[in-house]
């Protein structure tokens, strides 16, 4: 079976399958299900072979049915399985919307502590892979406002298995989302064996000290590059913070980078209007005003319905490095 | 005791004035001398300082609205007949007696709010600064200071109007306020004029303008500065004025135009040289303005009709030389005037100059800074731009504009090919009062004299 294991260089494809892998060989609690998780082995492959391997008690093909396939996973998890449940693509993740939202992350409160909901939930989201209105959305925004569900949204590949062991290892629902133009495009070591990564703790993937960038998924890595790009060219020095856990959201981690460099942008793929940023924007105003040197400003997708299936107008829905940097550069300067 | 506010006079002629805009709302503190309210007239606007320590407790005349000069427009209410809590305000140690029934006329009060460089320490002093229970110095300048500079401000003990700014526009940012208090840790309080809020960077005047952070935009100039599709955006009085002199100048005089290319290489090296000196002495910036305007005030000595008006009964050549500059707003334009240009060196020029450039970034212009050109120097370059027909400024023969100065190859007396630093010069002139001829002689002057000037001198 062509699962790698020990220290690699994977792509983020690669660290999701072989955490799923190592998560399915060593806890037989787990389990997998979904939309064409079985013979297919998932449309990005990353469960190819597993059925063969683990049978179709713990790899479960499952209809087109997303309300089901949260509702069953509930259950499972509240007897005691670790069900790791996919949602082929983000868009089709609303028939399940009263399971995750009025199910699972209730469930610890309304059985008043005698059960709780140990699932994940998959899903690929993001956009800038011409997937047009019904695979390119974000669904972050539409399930930060839930207690009781927690929300990661790692950037690398060590992040994708440290945070993926880590929602698996948690007693309360956690739902995993993956930006599927990460995919196949950002690479990078990934240690060996089992480790987690908190959930609830942001990175400091660049230290700078004249402006803080909070960002997740997909833009962490272009908010990388155009901090990387004004600091050879431009010599000025931008923080860039990837969130990985969007809800808990590290305060610590953004308030201490804000009180040092006063001024916030926060860069986000999901729409603006009532976005994460927003939330951010909020929290920072609320505990660390009197640090501030500049207004907050979030650079965000657009308040449009859909992204575009046309390539104009999926690149204007994406946020370009350029305009990151642009943006960047103002804000320094300002 | 209630202070009522009658509409000032701005200028002699003025009739009336246009409440622009409040700047405080009933029920707002105010401090003397604080300005509370912009009003404009047909010549200029102008932040009004209010006369007396108090609660703004009515407003008489809504925004937009235009009355007669000496029209009560406003009650400040003593804090302590009000009831509410006593700011507990120092009274400013100025060398005038602090009453309101001051003898003076309202312009004459606004002028004396207006810091020159010759009275600047004095005038500071009298400004609108007060010391809180806590010690903390604030001034009206730190209105617009985000939190953070007012709280490094106040930690410090600084007064943040005193702060060269180095942020967007001359915005004062939390760093400028930690660099100035380790300087002052080290050393006494500048002299007078190098503490003066204007920091002009690079040589486009218009617009890396240093100080105190420029007043926000209300209403309608908000709006402006703001533009989203769709609306229709108010017209601010001075949005008028502009409208109705370009409009007027450009159906009365006949616009021609000319441009030649000038090599700045030298007089660029020169201004380089003298820069930190410059900078260091006075406190202002060295730019490439001030040798504009002195090459310009030349030239027009050498051909007095450039310094003409059209008049029905004849063209009138203007007894002294008043070079208005052309200043470039978020919301506006402004064309404060440097009179007697020809009587500066460069040096003056650049103190002039910059003076003018900081009061009309901080809306301080009075009615005589506006009057009396006579020609008029446009840096558009500051935009990018490598040429412009520029529209005359009302009254005036012409109006030359100094573009970017671009590094390119150029082939030199002897037939060689050298990378200068070149800038367009371009002329608008009123085909009434010259001709080709004449304004052909006008550029070729300045030219000579811009690439006359350096690589070293004396400013």
């Amino acid at each position: 079976m062509a699962v790698t294991t020990g220290t690699n260089v994977m792509n983020n494809v690669e660290a999701v399958r072989a955490t799923l892998y190592e998560a399915l060989k060593n806890d037989p609690r787990t389990l997998v299900m979904g939309e064409d998780v079985g013979p297919r082995g998932n449309v990005f492959l990353i469960t190819k072979g597993f059925l063969d391997e683990f049978g179709p008690q713990r790899v479960l093909d499952t209809p087109l049915a997303e309300a089901s396939i949260v509702g069953i996973a509930v259950g499972m998890a509240m007897e005691g399985l670790r069900p790791i449940a996919e949602i082929q693509f983000s868009d089709f993740i609303f028939p399940a919307f009263n399971q995750i939202v009025g199910e699972a992350a209730k469930t610890r409160y309304r059985s008043n502590g005698d059960f709780t909901c140990p699932l994940v939930i998959r899903t690929p989201y993001g956009g800038g892979v011409r997937g047009s209105l019904s695979h390119s959305i974000s669904v972050e925004a539409l399930f930060y406002h839930v207690p009781g569900l927690k929300i990661v949204a790692p950037s690398t590949p060590a992040d994708m298995k440290g945070l993926l062991n880590a929602a698996i290892d948690d007693p309360d629902p956690v739902l995993y989302l993956e930006h599927k133009k990460t995919y196949r495009l950002i690479k990078g070591e990934v240690p060996d064996g089992h480790y987690t990564i908190p959930i609830g703790k942001a990175a400091v993937r660049k230290e700078g000290h004249q402006l803080t960038v909070v960002s997740y998924g997909l833009n962490v890595h272009q908010a990388l590059e155009a901090a990387n790009q004004l600091e050879a060219d431009e010599a000025l020095k931008v923080e860039v913070i990837d969130l990985r856990s969007i809800r808990p959201m590290d305060k610590q981690t953004i308030l201490a980078s804000v009180r040092k460099t006063r001024k916030l942008l926060i860069i986000h793929e999901d729409n603006k209007f009532g976005g994460i940023g927003a939330e951010i924007s909020a929290m920072v105003a609320e505990e660390a005003l009197f640090d501030l040197d500049a207004p907050i400003h979030r650079l965000c997708g657009p308040d449009v319905p859909p992204m575009g299936y046309a390539l104009p107008l999926e690149e204007e829905f994406m946020i370009s490095t350029e305009r990151m940097k642009q943006r960047m550069r103002e804000m320094v300067k300002f | 005791m209630a202070t009522t506010i009658t509409m000032p006079q701005l200028g002699e002629s003025v009739t009336e004035g246009t409440v622009a805009q409040w700047l405080k709302r009933v029920g707002d503190p105010i401090e003397k001398y604080e300005s509370f309210v912009e009003v404009s007239t047909d010549k200029v606007n102008a932040e009004v300082p209010s006369p007396a320590t108090g609660i703004l407790s009515r407003i008489l005349v809504n925004e937009g609205e235009t009355v007669a000069t000496g029209t009560p427009i406003a009650v400040i209410e003593d804090v302590a007949a009000a009831g509410a809590p006593a700011p507990s305000a120092t009274a400013p140690s100025i060398a005038e007696p602090a009453q309101m029934a001051d003898a003076r006329t309202p312009s004459e009060q606004i002028a004396a709010a207006i810091p020159t460089p010759a009275a600047n320490g004095a005038a500071r002093s009298a400004g609108p600064q007060t010391t809180t229970p806590s010690g903390a110095v604030i001034s009206s300048a730190s209105a617009h200071a985000s939190p953070a500079v007012r709280k490094l401000a106040r930690e410090h003990n600084l007064v943040i109007a005193e702060i060269r700014g180095t942020g967007q526009n001359g915005r004062v940012t939390a760093d400028d306020v930690i660099a100035y208090a380790k300087q002052r840790g080290g050393a006494p309080a500048p002299a007078a004029l190098g503490a003066m809020p204007y920091a002009g960077e690079a040589f486009h005047t218009t617009q890396q303008i240093g100080g105190a952070p420029a007043p926000v935009p209300h209403g309608a100039a908000a709006m402006y500065a703001n533009p989203q599709f769709g609306q229709t955006i108010p017209l601010t009085p001075a949005r008028k004025i502009i409208a109705e002199r370009m409009v007027e100048s450009k159906h009365t005089a006949p616009h021609a135009w000319s441009m030649v290319e000038v090599d700045v290489t030298n007089v660029w090296k020169w201004r380089s040289r003298e820069k930190d000196g410059f900078q260091q002495q006075t406190g202002y910036s060295l730019t490439l303005l001030p040798f504009m305007l002195r090459a310009v005030s030349e030239a027009i000595r050498q051909h007095p009709l450039l310094n003409a008006r059209w008049t029905p009964e004849g063209i009138h050549v203007n007894a002294e030389i008043n070079l208005g500059i052309a200043i470039g707003l978020e919301t506006n334009l402004v064309v404060p005037v440097i009179r007697n240009a020809d009587h500066l060196s460069i040096k003056g020029l650049a103190i002039a100059a910059g003076e003018l450039i900081e009061k009309a970034r901080r809306n301080r212009l009075s009615v005589d800074d506006l009057q009396g050109g006579t020609f008029t120097v446009n840096n558009v370059g500051a935009n990018g731009s490598v040429a412009s027909a520029p529209i005359i400024n009302g009254g005036q023969a012409g109006i030359v504009t100094m573009e970017t100065v671009v590094r390119k190859p150029v082939v030199t007396k002897d037939d060689a090919i050298a990378i200068r630093s070149m800038m367009n010069v371009c002329l608008s002139l009123d085909h009434r009062v010259i001709d080709g001829l004449i304004a052909s002689r006008f550029l070729n002057a300045l030219k000579a004299g811009l690439e006359a000037m350096g690589p070293t001198g004396s400013l």
